[in-house]
């Protein structure tokens, strides 16, 4: 606890145009966690990922990764310090094959994974390396879009509702995963709307409504917050 | 020499021969406003007149320094490109988000203030340009004579295009650009330097307009309006390819070049014409272009 957290957001508002959005939202995370944000449609959760990773161009408060404070960087500087997004639409590049795709972000720092690693996660990746990251179905795409950000040596990934629209065998797969990154050390900040499949991986949550960060528990108070989290998630 | 339709294989061949090169030309340019489009979004209407000034780059190379063809093919692109990533970083890169009108009307200034100002200088006439010694004369081919240099102006433009579709197609800065041109805020998020990646996109397409220019140099006279009366003939190109494909715009430059070429021998009053005349059939059928991606 004594432990500076690895990154610290704090009166964070951001705008999209005149529209404002995020309204003072605030968290920590500390090296080794599992994050997930929670929060129903609309509430700010991919604005704030986005506003970390530095793509909010229109964005202020404090963001501090590592003791740097990122707020002003250009994201490519960010994305230098050690965070990466799987974004919410994944972002495959349709005009790259799997293989340029997987090789696409430059590795910013050594303690990436191998591409054998990644494969290991992933073996259908493996298979598919020269088909056009068009013609991926929605589990590969989402495996590549993960995959992807850890080949890199970034330390904290983002993942921006890796399970949305998924069959139930990708999904486990894909909890599979983020225990296994757990495990090697990776830093992970979860969005996610399938509250009852974050449960059983998050270390903390965050409830977002608002634009603004309402409630914060770790697992172990789950239980006693249900009813809460029911009455924000709407379900 | 066998006539067909009254028409002497010699001409045919003499035909075909002008319609390579210059299709070669428009292919180098069409292939430079492709990159440029898919990268920056812009129309740049100053492409004839960085064709010009590579052009006369080499000559003056030549007429001040006594530096000759060989390093100018070198030296010209590289200066041409230095020129127009200054133009880049201080001019066009403030245009980012806005509407297209606003490059085209940007470049299309930029073209005039270049070429009058080296009409001032050099008024509309030609100055010439020799051929390299190690290209003069050429080889009786039978059905024809073929000129040295004018074969190595076309293997060569071939040769840089099939290049440059290599390196965006096949290599891994060809991926990082391909990326760029598709999502560039994702790109900059994985820790690309985008902004960096666009000037020298701009800088690399300009490059290849200079290239031309000092291909065609020994050809055609180096005149200031030189790229204004080609860069015409290039825009219907790159609408006919489609704006921002790459094989396409080669594919179609040369192709072009050969169709007009054959115009001139069975039909001569429409040789002017015929890419304007394949440009609307081009539209009607596929408005986006033979090789078009996007609308
Ligand atoms: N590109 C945009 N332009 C304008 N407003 C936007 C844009 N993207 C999101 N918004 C608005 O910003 C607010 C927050 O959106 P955000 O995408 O961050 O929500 P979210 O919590 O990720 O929702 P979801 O669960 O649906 O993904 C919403 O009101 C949304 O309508
Ligand atoms: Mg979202």
């Amino acid at each position: 606890m004594a432990e500076a957290p690895l990154l610290s957001v704090s009166d964070l508002h951001a705008f999209y145009g005149e529209s404002h959005v995020l309204h003072g939202a605030a968290l920590e995370i500390r090296e080794g966690e599992i994050v997930t944000l929670l929060g129903r449609n609309g509430a700010g959760k991919t604005t704030t990922l986005k506003s970390i990773m530095g793509m909010m161009a229109k964005r202020r408060g404090s963001i501090r990764y590592g003791g740097v404070e990122t707020i002003a960087m250009a994201s490519d500087r960010i994305a230098r310090l050690g965070i990466a997004l799987c974004p919410e639409e994944r972002g495959i590049f349709t005009s790259l094959n799997v293989e340029e795709n997987l090789l696409l972000p430059p590795k910013i720092a050594p303690g990436g994974l191998s591409l054998d690693e990644i494969f290991e996660l992933f073996p259908n990746l493996r298979e598919r390396l020269r088909s056009p990251g068009g013609k991926l179905s929605g589990g590969e795409q989402q495996m590549l879009a993960i995959g992807r950000i850890l080949r890199t040596g970034a330390r904290l990934l983002m993942l921006d509702e890796p399970t949305e629209g998924l069959a139930p065998v990708i999904i486990q797969q894909i909890a599979r995963t983020i225990e296994k990154l757990k495990a090697k050390g990776f830093t992970i900040l979860l969005v996610e709307q399938n509250f009852r499949w974050a449960s059983a991986l998050a270390d903390r949550f965050y409830v977002m409504d608002h634009g603004q960060i309402v409630e914060a528990f770790n697992s172990a108070e789950l239980p006693a917050n249900r009813d809460k989290l029911h009455a924000y998630l709407g379900v | 020499m066998i006539p067909l339709l009254g028409i002497t294989t010699q001409a045919l061949f003499a035909q075909l021969l002008v319609g390579l090169i210059n299709g070669a030309f428009y292919a180098l340019l069409s292939l430079g406003l492709a990159v440029i489009f898919g990268m920056l979004n812009i129309v740049n209407f100053a492409h004839g007149a960085l064709y010009m000034m590579g052009a006369f780059f080499a000559w003056f190379l030549l007429n001040t320094l006594h530096i000759g063809y060989w390093p100018a093919l070198l030296l010209a692109p590289l200066g041409v490109a230095i020129f127009g990533m200054i133009v880049e970083r201080t001019m066009l890169t403030r245009l980012q988000g806005l509407d297209h009108i606003y490059g085209l009307l940007l470049t299309f200034g930029l073209a005039l203030i270049i070429q009058g100002l080296f009409q001032n200088y050099f008024g509309s006439s030609g100055q010439p340009y020799p051929v390299p010694d190690l290209l003069k004369g050429g080889a009786n081919l039978g059905f024809m004579y073929l000129p040295n240099y004018r074969a190595w102006t076309i293997a060569f433009s071939l040769a840089v295009c099939l290049l440059t579709w290599f390196a965006i197609e096949k290599t891994r800065l060809g991926a990082v650009l391909r990326a760029a041109t598709e999502n560039p805020q994702l790109t900059r998020a994985f820790g690309v330097n985008v902004p960096r990646l666009i000037t020298l996109t701009y800088g690399f397409g300009v490059g290849l307009a200079a290239l031309a220019g000092v291909l065609a140099a020994p050809i055609y006279q180096v005149r200031p309006l030189m790229g204004a009366d080609l860069i015409v003939v290039v825009f219907a190109v790159v609408v006919i390819g489609g704006m921002g494909s790459i094989m396409g715009s080669i594919v179609t430059g040369f192709a072009l070049g050969l169709i007009e070429g054959l115009t001139k021998v069975f039909y001569p009053q429409a040789a002017n014409t015929v890419v304007f005349v394949v440009m609307a059939l081009v539209l009607l059928v596929k408005p986006a272009g033979l090789f078009g991606r996007k609308a």
